[in-house]
Order: C-alpha cells, then sequence, then structure tokens
C-alpha cells in the first residue's frame, strides 16, 4: 500500500484544463520531486492534495484512505510555502507552535484569557514548548524563536516554515519550490538539509519545483509534469539518460537536447547519412532524433561528420558549450565539450559535426518515446516507465 | 548662516499658508473661548483677548450643561458604533476578498449601491421605526443604523485582497476554521486598517450632528454637537465666549485620539512584513 496515492485527478478552471488525469504513487519513506515548467499544473496539484482546493475528479488516498471528504486541517499533511506563510504578527516559536496549539487544545482551552484558567492546559502548552524547543535545536533556530518573521533573512524564515510543517509530525510532506526564494548559494546548502532532514524523518514527500537540479539532485524518483501531464515518473538518471517523452528529454538537461526533426522511412529513421532501425513500427513520415549536448563531438578538421559552422562558444570553466549550424539543414546543434577538446575552437570556424548516433532517441510525431534497435551500448534499463 | 534655497522657502510659506488658513477657525475660536462678551462684540477683529476670560468661560460651560453626560454619551455612542461596525465588517470583507461563493459578485454590487446611499436618504423610514417600536431617545437608536458600514466592508475588503493566499492556506493546513482564520490571523494583521477606519468612522458620529437630532429629544441621551444645540437655546443667550469653550473641550478628546491613532496608525503599517 503507497504512503499516498493519486488516481486520475482532473481540474480545470473556466474551460482551461490544468490537469489531465494525473496519478501518482509516493511510496513510504520516499523523496518525489514533481517537476515542471511555470503554469504545468504542478501547484494546483499540490494545493489539491492539501485539500485546499478541489479536484473535478479523481481519488487521494493517504495510506490506504480516501481523502476526499477530509478537510484540510484533518489530513495531517504539512506544507511549506515558496512564501513561507509564516504569521507575521507572531514569533518564530509561536508559528512553530501553532499547528500543535491547534491539535492539542480543545476550542475552549484556546480561548485568550479563559482559556489560560482551564485545567489540564498547562502541562499541554509545557509540552509544546517543549517540542517547539527540540524542533528549534533540530533546525538550528533555537536563537531565532522570539524574533517575528520581519526580523528573519530569507533563509531562517525558510526554517522556521520547515519547523512549523515538521513539528506536528505530518504523514504527507508538501513543499511548494520552498528554496526559490532564497540565493543561489544558500539554495545548493538548504538542498542537502531538507534530504538530510527528509532521511531522518522518513516521511513521505513531495517536493514541487521548476528547477531540474533541485529535482535531480534530492528525489529518489522524479515526475515530470508538463501541461497538466504526468509524462514520467521515475530515478533522476533513468529521466536524464532515458525520457520516455520529447517534453521530458526537453526539460531535463543542461544545456537542452539538441531536437532535430527527421524522416521515418521503412522502420528507420534517416538523418543525413545518420540511420537508425526502429524496434516499433512507425508510420512513414516526420519523427523527432533527440541528441543531448555531450554526445555531440566536434572534429576541427572538418574531415568527419556533417559539415557546420561554429556560432558562438561559452566558456563555463569545467565545460564549454558550441553553438553550431549545420550547412545543410540549417539546425542548430549544442555541444558540450571538455575545455581541452575546445581548445582550437573559435567562434566562425568550419568544423565537422559528429552526432553519435547510438545515443540518439528516436520520438515519435506525438513526442512518445521510440525504442531504436540493438545499437551499440545503448541502455537497455528496465525501468522504463 | 546656513542659505535655504529659495524653492524650498517657497514651499515651505505655501504649506504654512494652507495650514493656516484651515487653522484659523479652530485657532479664533480657542481666542474667543478666552474673551469676555464686550471683548467679543467689539468692531476690532484681535486675536489676544483684552481680559483673559478663559476660566469664567468653561465654569459657565460646564455649568449650563451637563458636559460629562455630553462626553460619555459621545464615548459610548462612538465606541459601540465602532466596536459594531468592525465586528460586522471584517468577517465580511474577509468571505468577500478570500472565499469563494455564487452570491460573492451580488453582494459587492450591494455593497457598492450600499456607499452611494446617504443616511439622509433613510433617515425617514428609520425613524418611523424606532418611534413604533418607541425606541426614540435611547442608545439602540444612536448606535443600530450604523453598525452595518458598508464604508468599512469596501475599505477592509481592499485591504484583505492584499493579504497572501497562502497564508490563509497555511492557517487552514495548522487546522484553523475559517471564523478562527479571522480571529487568529486576519484581525491581528489588520490593525492598520481598523486603525484608519476609526479615525474616519469615530469622527464622523462624535462630529454627528444630523441623526442624533432627529432620534434624541432628551439631554440624557445627547451626544456632544447635539448638546451645543441646547447650549445655544434660548437659556445661554448669545453666550458665544462660554459656547466657544464648550466647543473647545468636546473637540478636545477628538484632537487627541487623533494625535495619538496617527502615531499608531503609522507605527502599524511601517511594522506589518506582511510579505513574511
Amino acid at each position: 500500500m503507497s504512503a499516498l496515492s493519486l488516481r486520475g485527478l482532473r481540474k480545470s478552471f473556466g474551460g482551461n484544463a490544468i490537469l489531465n488525469g494525473v496519478s501518482l504513487d509516493v511510496e513510504a519513506g520516499e523523496f518525489i520531486a514533481l517537476v515542471g515548467p511555470s503554469g504545468c499544473g504542478k501547484s494546483t496539484l499540490l494545493r489539491i492534495l492539501a485539500g485546499l482546493d478541489h479536484a473535478d475528479s479523481g481519488e487521494i488516498f493517504v495510506g490506504g484512505r480516501d481523502m476526499s471528504p477530509v478537510a484540510a486541517a484533518d489530513r495531517n499533511i504539512a506544507m511549506v510555502f515558496q512564501s513561507y506563510a509564516l504569521y507575521p504578527h507572531l514569533t518564530a516559536g509561536q508559528n512553530i507552535a501553532v499547528p500543535l496549539a491547534m491539535k492539542r487544545l480543545s476550542r475552549s482551552q484556546r480561548l485568550p484569557l479563559v482559556g489560560s484558567l482551564l485545567p489540564g492546559q498547562r502541562e499541554i502548552r509545557t509540552g509544546i514548548a517543549r517540542d517547539v524547543r527540540e524542533m528549534a535545536g533540530l533546525l538550528k533556530i533555537d536563537h531565532l524563536l522570539d524574533r517575528k518573521p520581519g526580523q528573519m533573512s530569507g533563509g531562517q524564515r525558510q526554517r522556521v516554515a520547515l519547523a512549523r510543517a515538521m513539528v506536528r509530525q505530518p504523514s504527507i510532506f508538501l513543499m511548494d519550490e520552498p528554496l526559490s526564494n532564497l540565493d543561489a548559494n544558500l539554495r545548493v546548502h538548504a538542498r542537502g538539509e531538507i534530504v538530510e532532514l527528509h532521511r531522518r524523518a522518513g516521511v513521505p514527500t513531495l517536493y514541487v519545483t521548476h528547477d531540474q537540479a533541485e529535482a535531480l539532485s534530492m528525489a529518489d524518483r522524479v515526475a515530470v509534469m508538463i501541461g497538466g501531464n504526468l509524462l514520467q515518473l521515475a530515478a533522476p538518471e533513468v529521466i536524464y539518460n532515458d525520457p520516455a517523452h520529447v517534453e521530458v528529454a526537453r526539460f531535463v538537461g543542461q544545456p537542452r537536447i539538441n531536437i532535430i526533426q527527421a524522416q521515418a522511412e521503412n522502420g528507420g529513421v534517416g538523418f543525413e547519412g545518420i540511420r537508425l532501425a526502429l524496434l516499433e513500427k512507425v508510420a512513414n513520415g516526420p519523427v523527432s532524433l533527440g541528441i543531448r549536448p555531450e554526445f555531440v563531438k566536434l572534429s576541427p578538421s572538418g574531415r568527419s561528420g556533417l559539415a557546420g559552422r561554429i556560432e558562438r562558444l561559452e566558456f563555463l570553466g569545467s565545460e564549454v558549450i558550441a553553438h553550431c549550424r549545420l550547412d545543410t539543414s540549417g539546425y542548430s546543434v549544442v555541444a558540450k565539450l571538455a575545455p581541452h577538446e575546445a581548445r582550437d575552437l573559435i567562434a566562425g570556424m568550419k568544423v565537422g559535426v559528429v552526432l553519435t548516433p547510438e545515443q540518439a532517441m528516436v520520438f515519435g510525431p506525438e513526442g512518445k518515446r521510440l525504442r531504436i534497435a540493438d545499437t551499440a551500448g545503448a541502455r537497455q534499463e528496465s525501468a522504463y516507465a | 548662516m546656513s542659505s535655504i534655497p529659495a524653492g524650498r522657502i517657497i514651499r515651505f510659506a505655501l504649506l504654512s499658508f494652507g495650514a493656516l488658513m484651515i487653522l484659523a477657525p479652530y485657532i479664533f475660536m480657542i481666542s474667543t473661548a478666552g474673551k469676555t462678551q464686550s471683548d467679543i462684540f467689539t468692531s476690532s477683529l484681535a486675536l489676544i483677548p483684552q481680559h483673559f476670560y478663559f476660566a469664567e468661560n468653561f465654569a459657565k460651560a460646564f455649568a449650563k450643561v451637563p458636559m460629562a453626560t455630553l462626553l460619555w454619551n459621545g464615548v459610548i455612542v462612538c465606541g459601540l458604533i465602532f466596536f459594531f461596525q468592525v465586528v460586522v465588517a471584517i468577517p465580511c470583507a474577509y468571505a468577500m476578498a478570500k472565499l469563494k461563493f455564487r452570491a460573492a459578485r451580488l453582494m459587492m454590487v450591494l455593497v457598492m449601491l450600499g456607499l452611494l446611499v446617504p443616511i439622509h436618504a433613510t433617515a425617514l423610514p428609520l425613524y418611523v421605526a424606532f418611534d413604533r417600536m418607541s425606541l426614540l431617545n435611547s442608545y439602540i437608536s444612536l448606535v443600530a443604523p450604523f453598525t452595518i458600514s458598508v464604508f468599512a466592508i469596501f475599505m477592509f475588503l481592499q485591504f484583505f485582497r492584499a493579504m497572501p493566499d497562502d497564508l490563509l492556506h497555511a492557517a487552514r493546513l495548522d487546522g484553523m476554521s475559517e471564523l478562527g482564520i479571522v480571529a487568529r490571523v486576519i484581525v491581528p494583521n489588520a490593525w492598520p486598517a481598523v486603525t484608519a477606519f476609526a479615525i474616519f468612522s469615530v469622527v464622523a458620529h462624535w462630529n454627528d450632528l444630523y441623526w442624533p437630532l432627529i432620534v434624541v429629544s432628551k439631554q440624557a441621551y445627547a451626544t456632544p454637537p447635539l448638546g451645543l444645540m441646547y447650549f445655544r437655546a434660548a437659556e445661554a443667550g448669545d453666550d458665544y465666549g462660554a459656547l466657544m469653550a464648550a466647543t473647545l473641550i468636546i473637540t478636545l478628546p477628538l484632537v487627541a485620539a487623533f494625535l495619538l491613532a496617527q502615531k499608531r496608525f503609522v507605527e502599524g503599517i511601517t511594522m506589518t512584513g506582511l510579505k513574511g
């Protein structure tokens, strides 16, 4: 039984389909990153999961229990928001204590003056204070407990928001781009911390981001969502090396994958001298050929590969990105080279562009991945989703 | 000698002149409150009284009308009106700003319409209704017509719209009911709006003469401006010195309250880091 499972979630706003039947399973203790471009519906999905919004159709199960009739407050799902959403009028300590107070104190015990006179509430409040301090110690924010959100930096607020979400030991943990308001250095640092906290707490986590580097580096499995469809859910390596859909291939990887229009003919794909045999039967017509930039090599002598010209070179320290244009077809092709490979290259020079055919991926007219027959060294992972 | 730019002098002079124009009647009122009867009716216009008559005029003001009752009535009426206005308007504005319900648009239209209808238009039916219920000459008749303020709803609505949705989402996930959100999240963060509205509401109702004049005929329920009416009446004759002294007394609490609230108001605005 999965910790969380979504079945065919659909949602549209005024005729605009935001979610087109999303199904997803999160196993116990798993960290899943939900990644996709802005506006692909990932935040909507998270809000529906949390009970803040309703799906038009579809089901949500947490630990096998149907969540549709359960109110947001009773789902025991915690969420960290992009804006952190800390209560501005409360100190960090009070912020962290809110979910505990709402859960442990009765309605009358929460009343401002009367509540403090009722029996039993003192012990509960002591317990809450203890748990808040413990959580603060875990996240190293002890010294901030008396400050209000306005007096804290972005990184500190993010920690307080995390503490507030974790303190009540939720059954599911949702995070909506919690790092996007931090500066780049802090973000990389916070990534590691969140993964560490997740490992320690073991709460299944759904982490929404538009940053593919975050998704690939943090998650056990990555779910790629584009245009309201969940296109692929797999381990980060599989997502990168073996994308199931052209949009997945296009979205993941920096610089972006080279996509070239090719022709399918008689069970094979041809493009300027490259020929690949397809395993699946495909009607003759246009298909897409995808080659990652690291599998494009440049031959300065121009003796091998397709004739082309370097338009621009970007030096990035550990690598060099070469933007080339093919002479005959006019396609722009990006190559990722090691600095020593790029030593003799200058912008504007003629080169031979070698597209490694055995590393190429073929996508059908609707974008679905098509298998290539027996190319030497082609990846044959079974985890293809 | 430090030289001040000419532009700045001109600007300062213009502002001072404007301020003086607006303050002049009030200043003249203070001056008149200290004059004797003969002083007031001299043909020359003097700001400084010839004989300082403040004590006598104030004494007369307190003696001729029950000043304490008037002020107390003012406080009670303004306090009750403000309290009910806030209690009604905050949940209403919250619902209209942040909750989705079918009649939201209709409500918005009604609020806008409500903004267009002045009290003068509804005064007569209200008067008849209070008369039928034998509620004339009571705090209820003074307070009830103003408990639902569309202006307050409108003002809070604008303020609440700017509150981040995530804050409310977080509150719901933390286990708060909608009323809990209003009490624990909205109200504590709405102080700037509440203070600003308090200034409008209290000033309007403290100074209101129209409505008390309609529903109150007994001195026991008279608000300060109505009290001044009694003052002007036959028994006091044309004692303008005492009248001005009385006016000074009833405006002072408002001036003091406004100065205090203004400080809080500015603090409120600068201290809310809602983007938290």
